[in-house]
């Protein structure tokens, strides 16, 4: 295979079920390598977006490829090859780990799976070498789930994603339901094995803080649609888009010093239905900046660097909105 | 994000606190033996005082507060004393902890959409509170519920009123919750990790609603969490817990500037917080888990995960003891349960920040 650009293209992905318009033209490439994060809230679409490229859903319309290859029309049987190079990690590992396997074989399966013959006595020894990349012993192979602690889990669901050696993983929010001192563990974990294993990851996320060390670039979601795109530097120091603005204003840091000198921005707590998605602009309604521009025009992306915003009041010549300013919004149009 | 100025308020100080727990423990009878959840826990809280109560998963922060209105399983044994306002809430009769509950102590939950009744309209729910615990007409408690609404934040409350549960967003619903937990004036509400189910643009607003519940009524709120975000957010004064016993307790300035349990500084370097770990790529790990003890040991139980620990850890239990500078300065309400307190560069760095 040719050396490819981008482990991951997204060429106006659409996913819609039935009426509910989960994803809507979303166009996105990860670089080789790179880990870059999809942020949104509940209901933007983000996991979706992740079941697309595993095709665990068939896309609507648009374009998925993986290293090059359109994987969006590939027969059941080439899709097989395709998954062994892409795999994901769930957020909770109790309800994606088979309860009356072992975690041994649940390591194993993707091997089994991929229809390359292996012997038995290769196959353990990949287990035990997968399950020490991840920070366990090798006995833990004998064990069941329900024995490990949720950590361990999460541990054992990520030797089973990264044992085919893909060049590409899915990893849906998969330190949220861990506590804090389990949840910087993983984050390390995946950091290191990132850096070693050199794959690609999209690391779909609702926190913010939690990308900051891993995250080279960053696409910001709201409601089916990317709104903003960029490397993690420009994202965190200077946001575009209104919605990253109060995402990040939104998420409270661990210092109460600091904390307590940022100013509030506060959204309405209603998130749209993507059923009947605001018309022109999807944040609108819980924009602070929203004016009647927004209610009758798509805003189109506006390059910035290498990434873009999709908002009225970034201009290209470099001039950006404040959501902490809505006073100024006249000043911006 | 508040106007208030950080750490208690001087009147905080002096008044008599609405509830005082004292050496409060809770063991749990199971078929494969007894579980100590808490042990020896003391806790006060004081009228319009926003206390945190933070620690991992396991460590007794619910237990501890479910077991004051007594909404603990027959399956706990509770001892030591917690007064509110004078009446003891251990050992009481259920007609009492039934008049406790509702009119003294509200509870909200995690989840809210677990905690409504689905078939009901929040209408329905907030003015069956109000006709359990006040004598109002139907027509009354109608328009008390629009009213508790819009103290909430709730737009146009006379409309929701009529909505069911489904109808609202996940925000919306804490905020229905909360509106029922303070119908009747409790003095003290629980917030048992009330925006963990929340995405953050929303928590904010529902940890403003807490503060001006605050401000506006005077409640003392006991917030539980394991976010010190939400900490550093909306608490005066912080209790740290670690498998059933605090740990560590100060004001929340003082808590966050200078950690001294190694728990404490472990939990803070592990958030993941924008610009906290500058020049470094990774976070600082806790290793192991929170242990599940049968009894509490004569020693630190964090011991087995502390890069401290010596051998008089593992031997001897530390006493909750005032914490004192190495200049020989008492540190106000700061007490510390450790015998080898953080003296961190972290806290000297943060001294010279500011």
């Amino acid at each position: 295979m040719t050396e490819q650009p981008y482990a991951l293209e997204l060429d106006h992905l659409v996913m819609h079920f039935g009426p509910v318009r989960a994803v809507d033209d979303v166009s996105l490439a990860l670089r080789r390598g790179q880990v870059t994060a999809l942020v949104g809230e509940s209901g933007s679409g983000k996991s979706t977006v992740g079941k697309c490229i595993l095709r665990l859903l068939e896309p609507t319309s648009g374009v998925v490829r993986i290293a090059g290859t359109d994987v969006t029309h590939l027969s059941r049987r080439e899709l097989r090859w395709h998954r062994s190079d892409v795999s994901i990690v769930f957020q909770d590992p109790a309800g994606s780990l088979d309860p009356r396997m072992l975690v041994g074989d649940i390591v194993g399966e993707p091997l089994r799976l991929s229809g390359r013959r292996i012997s038995s006595r290769d196959r353990q020894a990949r287990i035990s070498e997968e399950l020490g990349r991840v920070g366990l012993r090798a006995e833990v192979a004998q064990r069941y789930p329900h024995e490990l602690s949720g950590g361990q889990r999460q541990r054992v669901s990520i030797a089973r994603a990264l044992i085919s050696n893909p060049s590409l993983l899915i990893a849906d929010e998969p330190t949220s339901a861990l506590d804090v001192s389990v949840q910087a563990s993983v984050l390390n974990l995946l950091a290191d094995l990132q850096r070693d294993m050199e794959f690609a990851c999209l690391f779909i996320t609702h926190d913010l803080s939690a990308v900051e060390y891993l995250a080279d670039d960053i696409a910001v979601m709201y409601l089916g649609q990317l709104v903003e795109k960029g490397s993690r530097e420009r994202i965190f120091s200077s946001p575009a888009h209104p919605y990253t603005q109060a995402l990040l204003a939104a998420a409270p840091i661990a210092d109460p010093v600091r904390q307590r000198e940022r100013e509030a921005v506060l959204l309405g707590d209603d998130l749209p239905s993507a059923l009947d998605p605001p018309s022109g602009c999807r944040f609108r309604t819980r924009c602070p900046l929203a004016f009647d521009r927004c209610a009758t025009e798509v805003p189109a992306h506006i390059g910035i660097g290498d990434g873009d915003a999709a908002c009225h009041l970034v201009h290209p010549d470099g001039t950006r909105p404040d959501v902490r300013r809505p006073a100024d919004k006249e000043a911006l149009r | 994000m508040s106007t208030q100025t950080q750490g208690t308020h001087p009147d905080q100080k002096n008044a008599q606190p609405v509830l005082e727990v004292r050496d409060l423990s809770v063991t749990f009878t199971t078929e494969s033996g007894t579980v100590s959840a808490v042990d020896g826990v003391d806790l006060t809280l004081a009228p319009g005082e926003i206390v945190g109560l933070v620690g991992e998963s396991g460590c007794g922060k619910s237990v501890t507060s479910m077991s004051l209105a007594g909404l603990l399983p027959g399956s706990a044994q509770v001892t030591g004393s917690a007064s509110l306002r004078g009446t003891e809430l251990v050992g009481a009769s259920e007609s009492v902890l039934r008049k406790v509950r509702g009119d003294e102590i509200a509870y909200i939950f995690q989840e809210p959409m677990t905690s409504l009744n689905p078939v009901l309209t929040v209408g329905r729910q907030i003015t069956e509170v109000l006709q359990v615990h006040e004598k109002v007409s139907k027509k009354q408690a109608r328009e008390r519920a629009i009213e508790l609404l819009s103290l909430v934040g709730i737009p146009s409350p006379r409309q929701r009123v009529d909505n069911y549960p489904h109808q609202l967003s996940g925000g919306m619903r804490q905020r229905v919750m909360i509106a029922m937990a303070v119908a009747c004036g409790p003095r003290v509400l629980v917030a048992d990790e009330p925006t963990t189910a929340l995405d953050v643009t929303v928590q904010a607003g529902i940890l403003q609603v807490l503060r001006d519940l605050r401000d506006r009524l005077g409640t003392s709120i006991l917030i539980i969490t394991h976010d010190l975000g939400v900490i550093a957010d909306i608490a005066d004064r912080v209790v740290v817990m670690y498998a059933g016993r605090v740990v560590e307790r100060a004001d929340v300035g003082e808590l966050f500037a200078h950690p001294r349990h190694q728990y404490t500084a472990g939990l803070l370097s592990a958030s993941p917080t924008p610009g906290r770990h500058a020049g470094t790529d990774r976070l600082r790990e806790i290793p192991g888990l929170v242990p599940v003890l049968e009894r509490q040991p004569d020693a630190c139980t964090f011991a087995d995960r502390c890069p401290a620990a010596t051998e008089l850890c593992r031997t001897s239990a530390p006493p909750l003891d005032p914490v004192v500078t190495s200049h020989g300065v008492d540190r106000g309400d700061h007490v510390a349960a450790c015998w080898h307190p953080v003296m961190s560069e972290r806290s000297q760095a943060q001294e010279t920040n500011r």
